[in-house]
């Protein structure tokens, strides 16, 4: 059992002052295994607390994010499964599946993380899973109206991957969870 | 003169040694004497007993021993005379000889000191028995001690006297009470001990030479609880009640306090009484207490004091609220607040940082008890300006600390940082600091905002606060900014952003007042700041936008409401200050990001204005290769989803972005840009624009870039280079393809796919990245075949084996 935490486009200080209390709480450090960020922190604060939950950390560049270097894609292999993961911005039209698709094809992997539209989506296609973490501060999005802070915790488990989403809906957490397995070909299926 | 010998010989050298040797001897004294003591007392011969028992005491008549060796040798004696004490009152009882007479024969000892201490152990004695009252004999033996005037050897005579007396006291309750009156008798005892102990406590810091002025005081140190004993006896004396305490007891005390005018017995002594007695009896003799202070000699450290003071009673009135209304009672704040104006009158030449010590603990004292009276606690910061009036900004960074706990206790008693705004003092305060400080203090105020979420939701309340942090918000005048280290600047200005959004009032008039407020103040940051806070106040107003939107914009001869249009040209004046610092690429992500909320808004011109001035960037500003790339996926996906703009100016920015697209530096870049291009030629909405021609225009263009690219990998490198574009293009064909854009065929997708396969096959280096790529790709269009229904069969015609 691995522990995998997804979330991005925080927007801290220019859209959030800060998480909300109630992820801050159940955010603990020792917990989680990986943290993949889809970006868009913004600042290094942000980074040194993400470190901070988990020392195994991977952040892909968001526009707005200050430090420039973070790559534009990532991959990496947790368990059974092929990460791939991504802002966002760079896919046009945003939020599309089919376009996401291509990504996901082109890098190769079974689940692509991806950004940017604040919107929390997990959804499978005939390539794999793409999964949206959302904004784990409920920051303005000029794509999504009326954004809930959201992230994503991925338990891996061997072939199958239980997908949890964590949303702040009207002051309390919300979780719900989807399954997805893979054959030992690369076809993924819910 | 055995003093000035004693001392003399203190002075000699190995002085420590000859001390310990003294003491030995002293000890090797009475232990010999206590020795005979004991023999004589086994074969009842009191005579012998008395005569060996004053000679052992004798050895307390030394000059030659400090007071730590003193008590030593003290000791031995102490302990020798408990069993002698048992003796005398067996004899008594036995009858053998009578209290009176043992009193009476005591007194034939040769020297005075002996003399006494066998008197004073006698007494003990006689009193137990009951055969005269208590009151007598300690009254007696008080006055008797007067014949030793040495001050170590009379205090400690004097403490043995409080040792063996200490149970034996006529209070209220004890086998000892005598009349109705006895209680004062008992405390009249231990009062009168105590004023003879220290006079001649005093009395021990004029002897000697001068030069051993710092080494007496360190001996009087070691000998001060001697004194303090009595003032603890008379607090665990029963009949010493509030009203007892008040008319006598205190007043005694004070007036030796006050009249020894000795700094160190002062300050001893004044502590001692706050510690000694109950917080109870100090609320209600706290005007008595207060007076005495100004009596003091100048040097003792009165503010010490009196914190401590008020330090003990804020925790009195923390345990339990029951005891506040006392408080009141008594106007306990109108009484510390004027003793602390007299004494900082009295002593102007004080030290800043003790005048600020002392509001310190005040203002303690007042958020304590009176935490809902903001006019007690803006008085105190009013005292404190007060103070500071006059000078200069501090330099003194023990005051600096404490003014910035002055500042700090509002803000934790009161987690509402607005309550803190409403005390007029406390910009007054902040403005003594210097500008670092001002700096931290800001910091500190923005923290406590952000720990307790307060929202601010009035512009004055916001006037206010950033009137506190301006030495965040502005240069100061006497800035120092070389020596800013970059990351604590980063920190300062990121709290300021993260601020910002806690400034915020559901009333939209209020929120663009508010709005207004917040960009007055960021703008006079300067190139340094703007970065870090510019963008905030863009997604505040946004989200005001947001809420407002469907409201018209176009009110005009009325009293102009808070309207999107109105909200736009603050955001419009706002990023156009980025232009200073200069910061094209984070203006250009902002202008963007007001056009699209302008086309929810359904402001066309105003969304037309954005796009103009973001382009502007672009072309003049943007030059780094990789900073357009990121810049023109911006562009083309905000374009993408723009629905307002009318065909003129449609053409007129898609036909902008494509040139950009195609412009930018590396093939491989412009290809990918092209390409996304195609996505502004095609909505899947109905009203939107579904132009096949275009869409397929860019994708032929974005394959001759493809081409072009892989010419040159071939002339350069020698080998044919990725396929990569061309399966990513071939990606888009399908997507249009599955769209049903028209002029997207079966035969363009099939001839991409053979072409892909040839380069493949060309290729001397196999990529597995790209092969993967393209067999999911084939994979996917296998599976849109098992679809059925129109997909299933459009896909139906595309081969993918070869």
């Amino acid at each position: 059992m691995v522990l995998v935490l997804a979330l991005g486009d925080l927007h801290i200080p220019h859209r959030a002052p800060d998480l909300p209390a109630k992820f801050k709480s159940m955010l603990v450090p020792g917990k989680i295994q990986h943290i993949i960020c889809t970006g868009n922190l913004c600042i290094k604060e942000v980074h040194d607390y993400l470190k901070s939950l988990c020392p195994d950390l991977h952040i892909t560049r968001g526009e707005y994010d200050e430090d420039a270097r973070y790559p534009e894609t990532k991959t990496l292999t947790i368990g059974q499964f092929k990460l791939g993961l991504c802002h966002g911005h760079q896919v046009v039209p945003w939020g599309d599946l089919d376009s996401l698709a291509m990504l996901q094809r082109q890098l190769d992997v079974d689940i692509l993380v991806t950004g940017h539209t604040h919107q929390f989506k997990a959804y499978k296609h005939e390539g794999g899973v793409v999964i949206n973490p959302g904004s784990a501060t409920g920051a303005y999005s000029s794509i999504t109206y009326d954004v809930n802070p959201s992230f994503v915790l991925m338990d891996i488990d061997g072939l199958r991957v239980v997908v949890y989403v964590y949303e702040l809906i009207d002051g309390e957490v919300k979780v719900d969870k989807i399954d997805f397995k893979k054959t030992a070909t690369t076809t993924m299926h819910a | 003169m055995a003093a000035a010998s004693a001392a003399a010989r203190m002075l000699s050298d190995g002085g420590a040694d000859d001390e310990e040797r003294w003491l030995a001897e002293g000890i090797a004294g009475v232990q010999q004497n206590a020795f005979y003591m004991h023999r004589a007392l086994d074969s009842n011969n009191l005579k012998d007993a008395l005569k060996y028992s004053a000679q052992m005491l004798s050895e307390l008549r030394t000059s030659r021993l400090s007071p730590h060796k003193y008590y030593e040798l003290y000791m031995r004696a102490f302990d020798e005379m408990r069993k002698l004490e048992m003796f005398f009152r067996e004899e008594t009882r036995r009858g053998s000889c009578s209290v009176v007479d043992l009193y009476e024969l005591v007194q034939h000892a040769g020297n005075v000191l002996p003399r006494l201490y066998l008197l004073c152990t006698v007494g003990s004695v006689y009193i137990k028995s009951k055969e005269a009252p208590a009151k007598d004999v300690l009254k007696d033996l008080v006055e008797m001690c007067r014949g030793i005037q040495h001050p170590l050897r009379g205090l400690f005579l004097r403490s043995y006297l409080s040792q063996i007396s200490r149970d034996k006291l006529p209070d209220i309750g004890s086998e000892y009470e005598g009349d109705a009156e006895s209680i004062n008798d008992a405390v009249e005892f231990v009062l009168q001990n105590f004023i003879e102990m220290n006079k001649l406590w005093v009395r021990m810091q004029h002897q000697g030479p001068v030069q051993e002025k710092e080494k007496r005081g360190k001996e009087r140190n070691e000998l001060r609880d001697l004194v303090g004993k009595n003032l603890h006896v008379l607090s665990q004396i029963e009949g010493v009640d509030l009203d007892m305490y008040k008319e006598t007891v205190l007043p005694r005390i004070l007036e030796q306090v006050v009249n020894c005018k000795d700094d160190l017995a002062q300050f001893y002594l004044m502590d001692c009484i706050i510690q000694v007695f109950p917080d109870e009896y100090h609320l209600q003799t706290l005007e008595t207490l207060l007076s005495a202070f100004p009596q003091l000699q100048p040097s003792v450290d009165i503010k010490t004091v009196l914190s401590q003071l008020m330090d003990r009673l804020s925790n009195y009135a923390a345990s339990s609220s029951e005891v506040l209304p006392e408080f009141l009672q008594v106007e306990a704040f109108a009484k510390f607040s004027n003793a602390i104006g007299k004494v900082i009158e009295a002593q102007p030449d004080m030290p800043v940082v003790g005048a600020v010590t002392l509001y310190v603990s005040l203002l303690t004292f007042t958020l304590r008890v009176h935490p809902d009276r903001l006019d007690y606690v803006d008085q105190v910061l009013g005292a404190c300006v007060k103070k500071l009036s006059g000078k200069a900004k501090l330099e003194d960074s023990r005051a600096t600390k404490q003014i910035v706990a002055l500042l700090s206790a509002p803000l934790e008693k009161y987690s509402n940082i607005v309550t803190a705004l409403e005390l007029s003092n406390y910009p007054r305060v902040m403005d003594y600091l210097d500008t670092a400080t001002t700096k931290v203090m800001a910091v500190v105020i923005i923290q406590s905002i952000m720990k307790n979420t307060t929202c601010i939701s009035t512009s004055d309340k916001i006037e206010a606060l950033f009137d506190l942090i301006k030495g965040l918000i502005k240069d100061m005048d006497d800035a120092q900014d070389d020596e800013l280290d970059e990351e604590d600047f980063k920190e300062e200005q990121n709290s300021v952003a993260r601020l910002i959004h806690m400034l915020h009032n559901d009333d939209p008039e209020e929120m663009l007042k508010i709005l207004c407020t917040v960009q007055k103040h960021i703008l006079l940051g300067g190139p340094k700041r703007l970065t870090f806070t510019v963008p905030s106040l863009v997604f505040s107003a946004l989200k005001l936008v947001r809420r407002l939107q469907g409201q018209d914009g176009d009110v005009t001869g009325e009293d102009v409401p808070a309207t999107p249009k109105k909200i736009f040209q603050i955001l419009h004046q706002t990023i156009e200050a980025l232009s200073c610092v200069p910061s094209p690429e984070l203006a250009l992500r902002l202008y963007l990001q007001c056009a699209e909320a302008a086309n929810d808004c359904d402001l066309e011109p105003v969304a037309y204005e954005f796009f103009t001035q973001a382009f502007i960037l672009y072309e003049e500003e943007i030059a780094d290769s990789k900073a357009q790339i990121t810049a023109i996926h911006l562009i083309i996906g905000t374009l993408q989803r723009m629905s307002i703009f009318g065909v003129e100016n449609r053409d007129t920015l898609t036909h902008k972005t494509t040139g950009y697209s195609a412009k930018l530096l590396k093939k491989p870049d412009q290809c990918r840009a092209v390409y996304a291009c195609s996505h502004l030629f095609w909505t899947d909405d109905q009203d939107g624009i579904m132009d096949g021609e275009r869409v397929l225009l860019c994708l032929k263009r974005a394959l001759r870039i493809a081409n072009a690219a892989q010419q040159m990998a071939n002339a350069t490198r020698g080998s044919s280079g990725s396929v990569t574009l061309f399966i990513e293009i071939l990606n888009k064909y399908l997507y249009f393809f599955e769209k049903g854009t028209p002029q997207i065929n079966n035969s363009a997708i099939q001839d991409l796919i053979e072409l892909i396969r040839t380069a493949q096959s060309d290729n001397t280096e196999a990529d597995p990245s790209t092969e993967a790529f393209f067999s999911s790709t084939l994979r996917y269009i296998e599976f849109q075949k098992q679809k059925g229904g129109s997909i299933g069969e459009r896909y139906e015609q595309i081969k993918t084996s070869s």
